[in-house]
């Protein structure tokens, strides 16, 4: 096990996060900006002036990027992953990029950013490799293994989507985790309690229910099921198809040909939702493009009545999950919240409705930061698999796949051959033959659902069964197993039995990227940065520093710098020149230490900062006037974030 | 692509070359990972063929063998380890699967005895309306031909967007419970056979062996009038509350 660490990632919607086992507590290792959550939102920076590829940028700095030049900037593309055309298309109905105009319908969609074209698994490859480059920066080696969570609802074609953009950033994919499970790992890690489990997942867009029994440190999925379409998201575009329509109506300004204002208003949107949901009021305040103003205030029983339909959706699946599992709300002894969309409180009521909760005396477990609770189960379930430390030793995850896979029959049927909630891994085997004589070649048809009909179901892939020896119709016996591994993806292999011959397979998945497109796309083979791995990291931290110093040199002009002592801004003084000096070295370590010493000094400071600038936030444009505060509650772990330290 | 090993089973183990049993998932010498024996499910648990199981025991070999052999456990491991594994777990768990549950164990079990078992799949022969593919158990014949009326009866009402008539709806509950209630008593018969089967000697086998077949034939088919009613119930083909197959 020398190889280095494994880390455990949370790829989210809305944030991303890297989180390893320190000891025997799971931890999330911030980024550069000292900031535990990634938003996941690529950009492309303007063309470089000299020619040649522009850099593309992901997390904080790209998110700033999406007001001014929202054509090149892309968000929320976890809703775009193993998907095809035409579902892709209604979901970019509400986002500002768009589709790269030469997709045909059975190509994997490209969004178009700018001058370049980037297919949905490639986008997820530059958030995982900048985690990839948070991680190792912090541990000051390189990381090349990882767990990365998925939707427990996700299917074949989002899965194998998953783990190609692990390959292309340059990670071997351990394992697929559900983010429900990672979820109950994180919990469970220091309970030691035995159980029945319910984990109510509602991230920024998927939905994922899962039960479990907790017993011996084994945790058994019972059942799984949810929406991989409904999540924040549509919560957030609620809120702003209304403002748009009313500006519209009232101001005349039909705010849709204006990207860049759509986000402004989106992020109040967003804004405004995460203040409901400790406050009674919100407002919006937006100045618009032919210079009115654009005033609402939203009460919260208004915004509560506009987005019951949607946390309604999620009811469905959580009776079917008691019901596949065979059990009675009774009999859940604890529930989960995970995600940021369930510090709402009409979601909090409403789980609590679906479980009895409060009928039985208990609460829903929120303990555990619901954005970060995935990350550390994640980061948990990578020690298990590192085998690396005596806490995890005794503990396992035993998954199930969430669709029933089936084969399409003569006449346009569905023949299930693996139940949905079976344990993973799982497998069937089933027997074909020929209908003509001499035939050599089989096709199969596999697709997941519960629908009676192929047509109604999810096309997985179709595979050619190919090399069978030339015999009378009927006679040839072809066995084919299908196995679905622990990470929840199949596996097809064929033998026919008379000749003992293994057919040779050929895959054609329906959404998804071939073997040699995925070798074509993995992303160091773009990136003009050097190879040597402590090179990179010099010029990282070079960056770092400069970055740094550049925010200090600024300090004294911020009022906030008055209000340090003398000593204070001495100390901040000398670790400014410490590591003007020490940056133009070689010595990384030296480099490292004093971008350390000088965050240390201004630690005082940019809490000053950050105080300030979040009450003028509130007293500017987004927010209404100056009685509001932000309770305690209230972390704001979106993308649209008042800035932090500058 | 994965390869999946055939049950041709070395009988020397590949990590200390010692000879063991052929059945076995790990080396009783070394304790490396053996390639997955093309054992039947009750070996994978240490089960001579009976269908009275113990499930508490069950579940403890279940989890006591999970522990050990699951890919988790493999994760760093060289590849062919990795393979067995993989296949050995999903071994372990299609066994648990089936012997957890008393009807799948007893159709595996008659499988493994050479007994032809009516289709296995949803969706196979079953066409919208239609009450399931098997023959209609001569005691219901009646009863059948009634549902089959109230339940196109409730279907059109649907369809032309009417009430459902009260009275009907209230006829074809207590027609799924009297399904519901020979379902039960089918279960009871065939536990009765279990007992039969597992302590009888050649000849009363044989005959409990029909019978179960005859019993599982007769429960698919309540099941089916079961799921059929519900169906048409909630208004929806299908695409309502799902179902397990046939169950």
């Amino acid at each position: 096990m020398a190889e280095g660490r494994v880390v455990g990632i949370d790829l989210g919607t809305t944030n991303s996060l890297v989180a390893y086992m320190e000891g025997d507590k799971p931890v999330v290792i911030p980024g550069v900006d000292g900031s535990n959550l990634v938003p996941s939102v690529v950009a492309l920076d303007p063309m470089p002036t000299g020619g040649g590829r522009p850099t593309v940028t992901v997390g904080n700095s790209a998110r700033k990027a999406l007001i001014e030049r929202p054509e090149r900037v892309i968000y929320s593309v976890k809703r775009l992953m193993g998907r095809g055309l035409s579902e892709v298309q209604s979901e970019l109905k509400w986002f500002p990029f768009k589709l790269a105009n030469d997709v045909e319908e059975g190509e994997v969609p490209r969004i178009q950013l700018g001058e370049l074209r980037f297919t949905p698994p490639e986008i997820s490859a530059y958030i995982l490799r900048q985690l990839k480059r948070n991680a190792e920066r912090f541990f000051g080696s390189p990381v090349t293994r990882a767990v990365i969570t998925v939707p427990a609802y996700f299917n074949d074609a989002q899965r194998q989507a998953t783990k190609d953009a692990g390959r292309m950033a340059g990670l071997e994919v351990l394992r697929l985790v559900n983010e429900p499970t990672a979820a109950a790992l994180a919990y469970g890690l220091d309970r030691a309690k035995e159980g029945t489990i319910a984990v109510y997942d509602l991230g920024g867009g998927t939905f994922d229910i899962s039960i479990l029994k907790l017993r011996e440190g084994i945790f058994e999925v019972q059942s799984t099921n949810g929406d991989t379409h409904l999540g924040g998201d549509d919560i957030d575009n609620l809120l702003l198809a209304i403002a748009l329509d009313e500006i519209h109506s009232e101001h005349g300004v039909d705010l849709r040909a204006h990207p860049g204002a759509v986000q402004a208003l989106r992020k109040a949107a967003i804004d405004a939702k995460i203040h409901l949901s400790s406050q009674p009021v919100a407002h919006f305040d937006i100045e618009l493009p032919n210079g009115d103003r654009y005033q609402r205030e939203i009460p919260r029983d208004v915004f509560e009545g506009l987005i019951e339909p949607v946390l309604g959706r999620t009811i469905g699946p959580c009776r079917q999950a008691m019901l596949d599992a065979g059990v009675t709300p009774e009999q859940i002894d604890e529930v989960v919240l995970v995600g940021g969309s369930t510090r709402i409180p009409a979601v909090r009521a409403l789980v609590d409705d679906i479980f009895r909760l409060g009928a039985r005396g208990k609460k829903a477990h929120t303990e555990l930061n619901p954005d970060e609770v995935v990350a550390l189960g994640a980061a948990v379930q990578a020690d298990i698999l590192a085998g690396a430390s005596k806490t995890t030793e005794e503990m396992l995850l035993l998954d199930v796949t969430p669709l029933s896979l089936g084969i399409e029959q003569l006449g346009g049927t569905v023949a299930r051959i693996i139940e949905r909630n079976s344990t993973i891994p799982a497998s069937a085997t089933e027997h074909f033959t020929t209908g003509v004589d001499g035939q050599t070649n089989v096709a199969i048809h596999v697709l997941q659902g519960e629908r009676e009909l192929a047509a109604d179901c999810r096309s997985l892939a179709r595979f050619d069964l190919k090399g069978i020896p030339p015999m009378s119709a009927g006679l040839p016996r072809i066995k084919v197993r299908f196995l679905i591994d622990a990470d929840g993806i199949l596996h097809v292999t064929a033998r026919e039995q008379r000749s003992g011959k293994a057919a040779q397979i050929e895959v054609k998945p329906t959404y998804g990227l071939t073997d040699e497109q995925v070798e074509s796309m993995i992303l160091d083979s773009f990136d003009h940065a050097e190879e040597d791995f402590t090179k990179r990291l010099l010029i990282e931290s070079r960056n770092e520093a400069d970055t740094i110093l550049a925010a200090v040199e600024h300090a004294p002009k911020d009022a906030a710098w008055k209000q340090l002592s003398d000593e204070e801004r001495a100390t901040i003084a000398a670790a400014r020149e410490h590591l003007a000096r020490v940056r133009l070295a070689n010595d990384l370590r030296a480099i490292r230490e004093a971008i350390a010493a000088l965050d240390q000094a201004t630690r005082h400071f940019a809490e000053l900062m950050m105080e300030a600038a979040v009450a003028s936030a509130i007293r500017g444009k987004t927010m209404d006037a100056a009685s509001e505060e932000l309770s305690n509650e209230v972390t704001a772990p979106h993308p649209m974030a008042p800035a932090e330290f500058k | 692509m994965l390869k999946v090993v055939d049950p041709a089973v070395p009988v020397a183990c590949w990590s200390c070359s010692i000879a063991h049993n052929e059945s076995t998932l790990f080396c009783p010498h070394c304790s490396k990972i053996q390639p997955p024996p093309g054992a039947d499910f009750f070996s994978v648990f240490g089960l001579a063929p009976q269908l009275n199981v113990d499930l508490a025991s069950l579940e403890k070999q279940f989890y006591f063998l999970s522990r050990k052999l699951h890919p988790d456990r493999f994760a760093c491991s060289a590849e062919n380890e990795k393979e067995w594994s993989l296949a050995g777990t999903a071994l372990l768990n299609d066994a648990y699967r089936t012997l957890k549950d008393p009807i799948t164990r007893t159709e595996y079990l008659l499988k493994l005895h050479g007994a032809e078992i009516g289709e296995q799949h949803s969706g196979r022969n079953r066409r919208e309306g239609e009450m399931g593919a098997s023959r209609v158990p001569a005691d219901l014949l009646e009863e059948v031909f009634d549902l089959n009326m109230q339940l196109e009866e409730i279907r059109m009402a649907h369809k032309m967007g009417e009430v459902e008539d009260p009275a009907l709806k209230q006829d074809l509950i207590h027609a799924r419970e009297k399904f519901e209630n020979l379902r039960q008593v089918v279960d009871r018969d065939l536990r009765a056979q279990w007992h039969a089967w597992d302590n009888g000697d050649e000849p009363a086998r044989h005959a409990a062996q029909n019978a179960m077949v005859a019993l599982l034939d007769r429960r698919r088919y309540l099941s089916n009038l079961v799921r059929d009613v519900n169906e048409t119930l909630e208004g929806k083909n299908g695409a309502g509350v799902f179902t397990q197959r046939g169950r």
